[in-house]
C-alpha cells in the first residue's frame, strides 16, 4: 500500500494533525511510538486476530442482498455484515485493538465517549474481557434514545457518565472524556472510537477497522472475481467507511461514497452535514470539516442517529474528499428510516439507524450503476438498540406507513471539490 | 519593546512578580469586561488575560465552562472582544494577552486575526489547543504584527518539548501547574517546585503558572517560585455570584487586590 497518509505529524494533507493541550501532547507521543511498536509486533498482532476471531466472530460474512438486488433491478447488493460482530458493530474492531494496546503501555483504566452507545459497549466488552477498569461518557439526550446500550454497558461493568453540556450528544461526550484523559493520563487510555481526534488516533483507528476493507476486497474478488463498482457507508465520524474505503484507495476504479446524516434537510440547519454546510476547522484535536457558525463557534447537529449527529468528520475523509478520491452525500432522517424498513423487511436485518442511510442511498444510487454492476455497503451495525426509538417515531405502527421518502435533500452528486 | 517584556523586565528590576487575573471577555457582559480590566490595573494586577469564549472549551473546568457560555449567550465573539481591548486601552497600558482556542482565530483566518489584535494592542496570545508543531503559521502573523504568542508547558512535557516551547514561547512561558483542567483546587502540587525548577534549567524566560490557584495562601506560595501567577477561576466564580449586580466590579478589585498584596 502506497498511500503515503498521515505523514509523521499526522497530517493528511494540511488536514489532521495534533491540536490538543500541551499536556496531553507528550502523551500522544508515547501511545504513537506504543502504536507503532505493537504494529510491528508479530505477538501483538497474533493476539489481536485471536480475539477478533474467536471472540468477536471474524471474518464478517459478505451477503448478496438478493431481494434488495431484485428490488433495485441490479446492480448486485453486497452487505458487509458488520452487525454480525460481537456487541453488535463494527467498533469491537477498535477497542480490542486499543485495548490491548492500552493493557501493553501498563494502563488500568480505560475511558471512551460514546454517541449511539455502540462504541461504548464494545469498549466496556473489551475493558471486561481484560479486566481494566472502564468509564464511558455519554450525552444525555443520547442516553435517553439509547437507553439498551446504557443498560448494557452498566451490565458489562462499566460506569456511564452522563454529560449535560452543550447539546448532551456526542460532541460533549468527546469533550468530557478529554477533560477526563488529562486529568488522568498517567494511568488511563482514552479509547476513541472513531477515526479523529488527534495523531495517531486517525491512523490507529483507520488500521484497526482496516480489517473490515481487507475481508471485503478478498471476498468480493473471490464471490465475483472482480472488485466492485461503488462502496457505501455511513460518516459519523467515519471509522466504519474508512475502514472500508482504506483497503480499496489504490483500486482507481472502486468509487467510494460516504453518507452523511442530512437530519431534516440542509436548508433547515438541523442536520451533521459536514461536507455540504462545512467548513475547515479544528474540533477535538484535529483540523477537518466541521459545522461551524461565521465566528468559528461549533454548531449542534442533529440527525435521528445518535452516532452521525456530530459536527466534525475525521481528516482522512476530508482529504479523500478535497482530492476527489470520494464522494460524499446525505440522507435525511425521513429516508434513512424508510432503509431501515426497506432491509428489515426485504433481507431479515434490522440495520444500525446510521447505516440504514447507506441503505437508503444505495435506493439512489443503485439505478446509475446498472444491472452489471456491484454495490457493496458496510452493513456496520445491527438495529436492536434502535427499535424503541423507530417505533416511538413511527407511533408503533409500523404496518401503516405513513413515512413516505422525501427527496427534498437534493443529492451533492459529486462534491468533488 | 512588547509591553509584556517590559512588565517582566521592570518587575524583575524591582524583585517583583507578576499578578495575572485572568476572566472570560464578556461575562457577564463586555461593558463590565472593560471596568474590570480598568479596576484591575487599579488595583495592582500586573497582565491580564482575556478569554474569548468557545463553544467546547475541553482545557477548562466547569466555572469557565460556564463563563464562556455566558458570554456566547450574550453573543460575544472574537472580533468583539478585540473591540473591547481596543476600548480597554484607551485608558489603560495594562499588558492583554488574549487567551482563544483556535477554531475562531482560524474562522477569523489567522492573518486578519493577528493584524486586528495588534492594532488593536494586543500584546500576546494563549492558544491552549495549538502546540508549537501546529502553531509556526499564525506564530508568524503574530510576529509581524508584534504580538506576542505564549505557549504553555505542562508537567507531562518531556525535557525535548520543554526545550522547544522555552524556545519559541514569547513574553513568558505559562506552566500549567497540574494534570487537569482550570478550576479552583484545594492546594497546590507539591511537586510545583521541582517542576518549575526542571523547567528553569533549559530557559531563562519568566514564568507564570496558572491553573488550580485560587487563594491568596496559594498565591503567595507559587510566587515565591515562579515570575507570575495566573488566577482564574476563582475569579471567575466571583463574577458569577455577583452577576450583574452592583458592587461586582468593587468586590472582584477588592478580590485581586488582596491577592496581589499576597504576593508580598
Amino acid at each position: 500500500m502506497s498511500w503515503p497518509f498521515p505523514d509523521r505529524a499526522g497530517h493528511f494533507g494540511r488536514y489532521g494533525g495534533r491540536y490538543v493541550p500541551e499536556t496531553l501532547m507528550a502523551p500522544l507521543e508515547d501511545l504513537e511510538r506504543a502504536y507503532l511498536e505493537a504494529q510491528q509486533d508479530p505477538a501483538f498482532q497474533t493476539e489481536l486476530t485471536y480475539y477478533l476471531e474467536r471472540y468477536a466472530g471474524r471474518p464478517t460474512p459478505l451477503y448478496l442482498a438478493r431481494r434488495l438486488t431484485e428490488k433495485f433491478g441490479g446492480p448486485k447488493v453486497y452487505l458487509k455484515r458488520e452487525d454480525l460482530c460481537h456487541t453488535g458493530a463494527h467498533k469491537i474492531n477498535n477497542t480490542l485493538g486499543q485495548v490491548l494496546l492500552a493493557r501493553r503501555m501498563g494502563k488500568t483504566r480505560v475511558i471512551a465517549e460514546t454517541g449511539a452507545g455502540q462504541h461504548g459497549v464494545a469498549t466496556a466488552t473489551a475493558a471486561a474481557l481484560f479486566g481494566l477498569e472502564c468509564r464511558v461518557y455519554m450525552g444525555t439526550e443520547d442516553m435517553r434514545r439509547q437507553a439498551l446500550n446504557v443498560f448494557r454497558m452498566r451490565l458489562l461493568g462499566a460506569e456511564v457518565t452522563p454529560v449535560e453540556a452543550g447539546s448532551r450528544t456526542l460532541k460533549d461526550a468527546i469533550n468530557e472524556a478529554m477533560r477526563d484523559w488529562v486529568t488522568h493520563v498517567d494511568h488511563t487510555h482514552y479509547v476513541l472510537g472513531s477515526a479523529l481526534g488527534a495523531h495517531p488516533f486517525p491512523l490507529m483507528v483507520r488500521n484497526f477497522q482496516s480489517v473490515i476493507g481487507r475481508e471485503a476486497r478478498a471476498q468480493i474478488l473471490e464471490a465475483e472475481g472482480r472488485l466492485p463498482d461503488v462502496l457505501l457507508a455511513c460518516v459519523g465520524g467515519g471509522s466504519n467507511a474508512i475502514g472500508l474505503f482504506h483497503p480499496f484507495i489504490e483500486d482507481a476504479g472502486v468509487r467510494m461514497i460516504g453518507v452523511e446524516a442530512g437530519g431534516l434537510g440542509i436548508e433547515s440547519g438541523k442536520h451533521a452535514a459536514r461536507f455540504a454546510a462545512g467548513e475547515p476547522g479544528v474540533l477535538h484535536g484535529t483540523l477537518s470539516y466541521v459545522l461551524q457558525d461565521g465566528d468559528g463557534q461549533i454548531q449542534t447537529t442533529h440527525s435521528v442517529s445518535a452516532g452521525l449527529d456530530y459536527p466534525g468528520v475525521g481528516p482522512e475523509h476530508t482529504y479523500l474528499m478535497e482530492t476527489g478520491r470520494a464522494a460524499y452525500v446525505w440522507v435525511t432522517d425521513e429516508e434513512a428510516l424508510q432503509g431501515f424498513r426497506l432491509l428489515a423487511t426485504l433481507e431479515g436485518i434490522i440495520p444500525a439507524l446510521e447505516c440504514a442511510h447507506a441503505i437508503a442511498y444505495a435506493t439512489r444510487v443503485a439505478s446509475e450503476i446498472g444491472r452489471d454492476g456491484i454495490l457493496l455497503i458496510n452493513l456496520s451495525g445491527r438495529g436492536d438498540k434502535d427499535v424503541d426509538l423507530v417505533s416511538e417515531i413511527m407511533g408503533e405502527a409500523p404496518q401503516q406507513g405513513g413515512m413516505g421518502v422525501r427527496h427534498g435533500g437534493d443529492v451533492i452528486p459529486d462534491v468533488g471539490r | 519593546m512588547n509591553r509584556i517584556d517590559r512588565c517582566f523586565r521592570d518587575l524583575r528590576a524591582a524583585r517583583g512578580k507578576a499578578l495575572i487575573p485572568f476572566i472570560t471577555a464578556g461575562d457577564p457582559d463586555l461593558p463590565t469586561t472593560r471596568e474590570l480590566a480598568w479596576a484591575f490595573d487599579e488595583a495592582g494586577a500586573d497582565l491580564l488575560e482575556l478569554g474569548v469564549p468557545f463553544s467546547d472549551p475541553l482545557a477548562d473546568g466547569t466555572t469557565i465552562q460556564r463563563a464562556s457560555q455566558r458570554a456566547l449567550e450574550n453573543g460575544v465573539t472574537l472580533k468583539g472582544v478585540i473591540g473591547l481591548v481596543e476600548q480597554i486601552r484607551a485608558r489603560s497600558p495594562i499588558p492583554i494577552i488574549l487567551m482563544s482556542y483556535v477554531n475562531p482565530i482560524l474562522r477569523m483566518g489567522a492573518r486578519e486575526f493577528a493584524r486586528c489584535a495588534g492594532d488593536a494592542g494586543v500584546d500576546g496570545i494563549i492558544v491552549p489547543d495549538l502546540p508549537p508543531e501546529e502553531a509556526q503559521q499564525l506564530q508568524a502573523y503574530c510576529t509581524a504584527a508584534q504580538v506576542h504568542t505564549i505557549f504553555l508547558a505542562a508537567p507531562t512535557s518531556t525535557e525535548g518539548r520543554l526545550r522547544r516551547i522555552a524556545e519559541v514561547s514569547q513574553g513568558y512561558i505559562y506552566y500549567v501547574a497540574l494534570k487537569g483542567v482550570t478550576g479552583a483546587r484545594e492546594s497546590v502540587q507539591s511537586d510545583l517546585e521541582a517542576s518549575l525548577a526542571r523547567l528553569r534549567r533549559v530557559t531563562d524566560k519568566p514564568i507564570a503558572v496558572g491553573f488550580g490557584i485560587s487563594t491568596a495562601a496559594q498565591v503567595s506560595q507559587v510566587a515565591a517560585l515562579a515570575d507570575g501567577v495566573i488566577v482564574g477561576s476563582a475569579i471567575v466564580d466571583r463574577i458569577e455570584q455577583r452577576g450583574r449586580g452592583p458592587g461586582l466590579v468593587e468586590d472582584v478589585a477588592a478580590f485581586v487586590r488582596a491577592l496581589k498584596q499576597a504576593m508580598g
